[in-house]
């Protein structure tokens, strides 16, 4: 398990504290940081080889009906909303957060951005309006929440569960309990709208992956948010704000929960309250399967798309062969299982080669 | 004429199709243009004003357009007699906190309970007290475990669900002559009784044709798990001919994964019989629905009322209220979603 000995020695005794947070954030020393990029890719390896086994599952068991461009689109369409609210997920996860809220954010942005007055601005304008409504409102959310577990000093657990109830009973009230149609036909068309054979759903979570990529390995932000979660009072000595930085990151999960209704109404053509309904589970398995530490401080982009690939291209399997709902749960706890086991087999070797 | 008679079986609690042999239903007093829920007056005294009875309501949160349904037509059911006094505790999904609203009606001394349950079981100790407190209990859709806990029972036929859809598309595949036909299913929640009362008839009355299921799917009765389990769907069956979903307050995600997939080659049945179903049944891009009422709670306080003031059914020869009401299911189609509309639910 040289992957969890590595961060250990690196926070194991430091001269000092200050000194302890540059290992961890910024100078870290080209050979610790060799072997955490090869452990790192070690796990995503064990993902990939996890996802490879399932496909060849799915050929074997599905033959064509699996093995077929249509049905590749239906899995990477299905896992648009999940994934990109994964990857928001995975910011915070790494910054030692959680959040339970996420499927009701997803509801209620997906509430507010159909509703008549919202819809009205959209004919007038562009049916762009309903996307910014909906990255807004998610951003309202993550702000709330950042600030209440940031300064009002409420565990992530207590203040996104609370939010939980309040923000689908809002998004009750909002829609009184119907679904609210997207009026305007050009929205759903514009994102299910092929280029090069791909929908334009998939394009806009690939580029969310990206940018979630960019953000975490290749900015300060990425580094204070790795920082953050890995030991908070050093990062705070450190002299990272690391209040006013745990609300960006929940702020960014509400803005990521806000595409994702955007997407999500793009999908079903309709906003309704029982949008998102344990999506906080599936979610946080996909972060977690893809190798991020539920402690914080570790994490990866592509490790989380690829856990959710696997979960989308699981259920698609189960329905090709027609499989019983109560033998699709059983097997889908047993894949699960096996693929973090799978993964922390292939980790280990490549961290002993 | 049996669809007239369908919906007057729906749209009237005097004639209710009722259960064990001991009654039939006759429709010979009715009006025959029947155009909303609220012209049922028979021709009986039984809407004449009677001694007020104190009614109290309980069900489930209303959180989805069905629930919302049973609440609003049972409100105002209520509201169109003025000898009902009707209280309504706040719906919940908690089991403990339903029984503790039933617990207050009972020390408040109410006339009679509707109660449609959160989860039968859990509620059948409660109702047991009330009706031993002397209290009306109506019991509405999903039913106690014991008769002794309630004075009788309204509830929509699941597994008749089944079969009419089962028969209906029986139906398509012999007028098409379709031979070895693809038959998928679009379940709801799979671990619900309902939702295996209404797969058992469906499969049921497949097999009177000689078919199966080919493909079953199960969502949750919500848009985004209609629409997700509706793509895979599609996927798995290239060719399909025939394709009953369950509910149509997921249904609305279920089509939306047709249209995303441009796919329309199979006759598409619903159930439940939401407005927007009807919509597409009117415009043919559906097929039909199988109608699974909202109003039974409003029939639930009908037949409180009239159990609180000791009348009978009056289109019933019986003088008592019947002990057990299983509504029927019709199926609606374009020919006749006309008659149907002013029962349909905005899911």
């Amino acid at each position: 398990m040289s992957e969890k000995t590595s961060p250990a020695t690196a926070a194991a005794p430091p001269p000092d504290e200050h000194q302890r947070m540059e290992v961890g954030a910024e100078a870290v020393p080209r050979s610790r940081f060799a072997r955490i990029m090869a452990s790192s890719a070690g796990r995503n390896l064990g993902l990939v080889v996890a996802l490879a086994v399932v496909c060849v599952i799915g050929v074997i068991t599905a033959g064509d009906l699996f093995a077929d461009v249509d049905n590749v689109i239906t899995i990477l369409r299905l896992a648009v909303v999940v994934g990109i609210v994964s990857i928001g997920m995975t910011f915070v996860i790494i910054g030692g957060g959680i959040d339970l809220l996420v499927g009701a954010i997803v509801a209620l942005a997906s509430v507010w951005a159909t509703t008549v007055a919202t819809q009205q601005l959209a004919a007038d304008f562009h049916w762009i309006i309903i996307v910014f409504t909906a990255m807004a409102v998610g951003a309202g959310c993550g702000l709330v929440n950042g600030v209440l577990v940031a300064y009002g000093r409420i565990a992530p657990f207590i203040a996104t569960l609370a939010m939980f109830a309040a923000a689908r009973g809002l998004a009750e009230i909002i829609s009184d309990k119907r679904n609210q149609l997207v009026d305007d036909p050009g929205y759903v068309d514009f994102f299910a709208r092929e280029l090069f054979g791909v929908p334009v759903l998939v394009y806009v979570f690939a580029l969310v992956a990206a940018i979630g990529w960019v953000l975490l390995n290749r900015t300060t932000f990425g580094r204070r948010t790795i920082a953050v979660g890995g030991n908070e009072e050093a990062a705070r000595l450190a002299g990272i704000k690391v209040q006013r930085h745990t609300v960006y990151l929940y702020v960014l999960l509400g803005v990521a929960c806000g595409i994702a209704a955007a997407m999500l109404l793009a999908r079903t053509g309709t906003g309704t309250a029982q949008h998102g309904v344990l999506l906080e589970l599936d979610a946080i398995a996909a972060v977690v399967i893809g190798g991020t530490l539920l402690t914080g401080g570790r994490g990866t982009i592509v490790g989380t798309v690829l856990g959710v690939l696997i979960f989308q291209t699981l259920s698609n399997i189960f329905t090709l062969n027609n499989l019983d709902t109560s033998d699709q749960a059983v097997a889908k706890g047993v894949i699960i299982v096996a693929a973090v086991l799978l993964q922390q087999f292939v980790a280990k070797r490549a961290g002993s080669t | 004429m049996s669809r007239i008679m369908n919906k007057s079986l729906l749209t009237r609690v005097a004639a209710l199709a009722a259960v064990g042999g001991l009654l039939f239903a006759c429709t010979s007093n009715e009006s025959g243009d029947d155009g909303g829920a609220d012209e049922q007056s028979a021709v009986s005294d039984n809407d004449d004003p009677g001694k007020t009875v104190t009614i109290g309501f309980s069900g489930p949160e209303a959180d989805h357009g069905w629930l919302a349904a049973i609440n609003d037509s049972a409100e105002a059911e209520a509201a169109e007699y003025d000898d009902i006094e009707l209280r309504v505790a706040e719906g919940t999904n908690d089991p403990n906190q339903q029984i503790s609203q039933i617990e207050t009606f009972i020390n408040g001394g109410v006339d009679a309970i509707v109660l449609l349950p959160t989860d039968g079981d859990a509620l059948t100790e409660v109702a047991t007290q009330a009706m031993e407190a002397g209290i009306i209990v109506v019991n509405v859709d999903r039913e106690f475990s014991s008769p002794f806990a309630a004075r009788t029972t309204i509830l929509g036929d699941n597994y008749g669900m089944g079969v009419s859809a089962g028969t209906y598309a029986c139906g398509i595949i012999e007028e098409e002559g379709i031979s070895d036909p693809v038959i998928a299913e679009i379940q709801g929640i799979a671990s619900l009784p309902l939702t295996q009362d209404r797969s058992q008839g469906f499969a049921d009355a497949l097999e009177s044709c000689g078919e199966s299921v080919d493909n079953q799917v199960s969502a949750e009765f919500t848009v985004e798990s209609g629409e997700e389990v509706a793509s895979n769907l599609l996927q798995a069956a290239p060719e399909i001919d025939v394709i009953w979903n369950h509910d149509d307050d997921q249904g609305v995600g279920v089509k939306q994964a047709f249209d995303n997939a441009g796919r329309d080659e199979f006759a598409f049945i619903g159930g439940a019989g939401s407005c927007q179903a009807m919509d597409l049944i009117e415009s043919g891009e559906m097929e039909a629905t199988v109608l699974y009422p909202p109003t039974q709670a409003a029939d639930g306080i009908k037949l409180a009322r009239l159990l609180a003031q000791d009348k009978g059914l009056s289109d019933l020869v019986q003088v008592e209220v019947p002990t057990r009401i299983v509504l029927n299911a019709p199926v609606v189609t374009a020919d006749n979603v006309e008659e149907y509309r002013s029962l349909c639910f905005e899911s």
